[in-house]
């Protein structure tokens, strides 16, 4: 009965759950399933809650048989173990916080929470979210359902890979630089970044605190937009989370791009790049057109300075953000006699090489004698970045770029230098450093049959319009999705 | 700026000591090959004159709302304890830190 129900779409189990035709239960069933059958060898998950997801889809039950109930009731999703879940292990995939149990939930997982959605466990990351692999995880890398020898994308890798081989219906991911577009890309799916403060922090444990965002992944557009709405709105708890109010994110989709203004910045076809990704991306702009869209020009001539921007401002933010895991109050502690000593000893065995390697050089940029020429010189080029995409959105009213330079990478090719792994992130990471929201979608197929993404820029609070450009595409048709062969 | 190393050893060692980690002999030679080429590769934004460029620490625009100092949680010790490496009774077990 429960039979593939586990690849339905949001919108679909929607439909099937109010009517009834389905259980909340047998839809987390068949998505448990999948998740035996396909776990431990895809990794994507680090946790897996069984018992609880089954309680929480017969407690949805309860609430859709009585009418009424929220957009998510019943729905089952994975959840990036960057968020506080509570009585629920929550690892960051670190050994730092490897037996960590949140008392608290996250505001993003109260809310979905009190909407009735079932949490099928934690997804697996790189640790901390630093980095575009899930090769930097404790619990080892999470291979790209698409092909066992190569990356899923990271930092949310996890999420990702879970959504592409329907282990769930949707997913919670956080985009600091590119973790939720770059990930999406490389597993075929929707990956949404909002704007920067659109969505609560409070509980998503802090990597980059001026440009980490929570996002949705997702089968679809229509989902995006669907639980976007959910994820999206005030928090008293989060001090940097905007009061504007929320939109019904649904209702822009279906109204075409007819005479919309569709930005293409040059300096995002770089030479070096896979031919098969600028192919697949400059199609979807010529279909574009055939839609009714206008194609212009656009430049962002600041684009080459973003990576050397981002990786002095995250490092900092990230330098300060990491000081509290010192072995005192919670996490993994060292054996000392001294105080210093614990701190050291704790911090050296409970974190990996990549977070050292940021904590290093983030505490240097802010180091005295060094903090003008290297962290202050990132936030006026970030100002110039900043710049280049506000005179852009002046000529048109989103912007459409590829997602990444290639389809995913090798497992092991670019882990041995940190600076090539860096390079991989250069499309994605000048949004977050200007706050704006951006979507990937699928656009194509390389050779080897891997996902191609199209990355959607827009203003800041311009998710409505992204969403409608973006379903534009997926609603044609031209796209087909090819679901993973696992 | 400038030389092919942009961090020596002893850099190395004193930002680790500020950041509370400490390396082995082999990591360290490691850092400084890895920090040296990833420095090297941040001076690009030298490259640009930023000398009058108002710098950007926030693109939010909550500003900086004040609210009541208030408290808000129910004190819960057992809960805030529960996931202390060490502790005894209702407190975190340290090292001496008085001599």
């Amino acid at each position: 009965m429960s039979e593939g129900l586990n690849r339905l779409t949001i919108a679909e189990a929607r439909r099937l759950l109010s009517a009834r035709e389905i259980s909340a239960h047998e839809l987390t069933r068949a998505c448990l399933d999948r998740i035996a059958a396909l776990e431990p060898s895809l990794n994507a998950f680090v946790t897996v809650c069984e018992r609880e997801a089954l309680e929480q889809a017969d407690a949805a039950d309860r609430r859709l048989a009585a009418g009424g109930a929220p957009a998510l009731c019943g729905i089952p999703l994975a959840i990036k173990d960057i968020f506080a879940t509570r009585g629920v292990r929550t690892t960051c995939a670190s050994r730092i916080l490897a037996d960590f149990v949140p008392a608290y939930d996250a505001t993003v997982i109260a809310r979905l929470r009190s909407e009735g959605a079932v949490f099928l466990g934690k997804t697996n990351m790189d640790e901390f979210a630093m980095g575009s692999s899930t090769e930097n995880s404790a619990f080892g890398p999470t291979p790209n359902p698409y092909n066992r020898e190569r990356v899923a994308g990271g930092s949310s890798g996890g999420s990702a890979a879970a959504v592409a081989a329907a282990e769930c219906l949707g997913a919670l991911g956080t985009d600091t630089g590119g973790s939720i577009r770059e990930p999406a890309a490389f597993c075929g799916v929707v990956g949404l970044k909002p704007t920067y403060s659109r969505v609560s922090r409070y509980g998503v444990i802090a990597y980059a605190s001026s440009l980490d965002q929570v996002g949705p992944f997702a089968k679809c557009v229509t989902d995006a937009a669907i639980m976007l709405r959910v994820l999206a709105g005030i928090d008293p708890r989060d001090a940097t989370c905007t009061a504007r109010p929320v939109p019904d994110y649904e209702q822009a989709l279906g109204a075409g791009v007819k005479g919309l203004r569709i930005g293409v910045p040059h300096e995002f076809f770089v030479e070096g790049m896979q031919p098969e990704v600028e192919a697949a991306v400059r199609g979807a702009l010529d279909h574009y057109r055939s839609l009714g869209a206008e194609t212009v020009a656009v430049s962002l001539p600041h684009t080459g300075y973003a990576i050397a921007c981002y990786y002095l401002i995250a490092t900092a933010e990230a330098s300060a953000n990491l000081a509290r895991y010192d072995g005192v109050r919670y996490g993994l502690r060292g054996a000392a006699g001294d105080l210093l000593a614990l701190y050291c000893r704790s911090r050296a065995a409970g974190f990996g090489a990549e977070v050292k390697r940021r904590i290093m050089l983030g505490t240097f940029a802010l180091s005295a004698g060094y903090y003008d020429a290297y962290y202050l010189k990132a936030q006026k080029v970030r100002t110039l970045i900043r710049a280049d995409f506000e005179r852009a959105f002046a000529q048109c009213d989103v912007i459409v770029a590829p997602t990444a330079p290639t389809t995913a990478f090798r497992i092991g090719e670019k882990i041995a230098d940190p600076l090539q792994m860096y390079l991989s992130d250069i499309f994605t990471i000048s949004v977050n450093l200007a706050g704006l929201p951006a979507m990937v979608l699928p656009c194509g197929y390389d050779g080897d049959g891997l996902p191609i993404g199209l990355q959607l820029i827009a203003p800041a609070f311009g998710e409505q319009r992204m969403l409608q450009v973006a379903d534009a595409l997926e609603r044609s048709g031209r796209v087909e999705r090819r679901e993973p062969a696992i | 700026m400038g030389g092919s190393s942009r961090i020596t050893r002893d850099q190395v060692r004193h930002v680790a000591a500020l950041a509370r980690l400490s390396f082995t002999a082999e990591e360290e030679k490691r850092l400084e090959l890895e920090l040296s080429a990833i420095l090297s590769y941040v001076e690009k934004l030298n490259e640009l004159d930023t000398a009058s460029i108002e710098p950007t620490a926030q693109v939010g625009e909550a500003g900086t709302p004040f609210r009541d100092d208030q408290v808000t949680n129910q004190p819960d010790p057992e809960a805030m304890l529960a996931n202390a490496p060490a502790r005894e009774g209702r407190f975190f077990r340290v090292p001496r830190i008085i001599e």
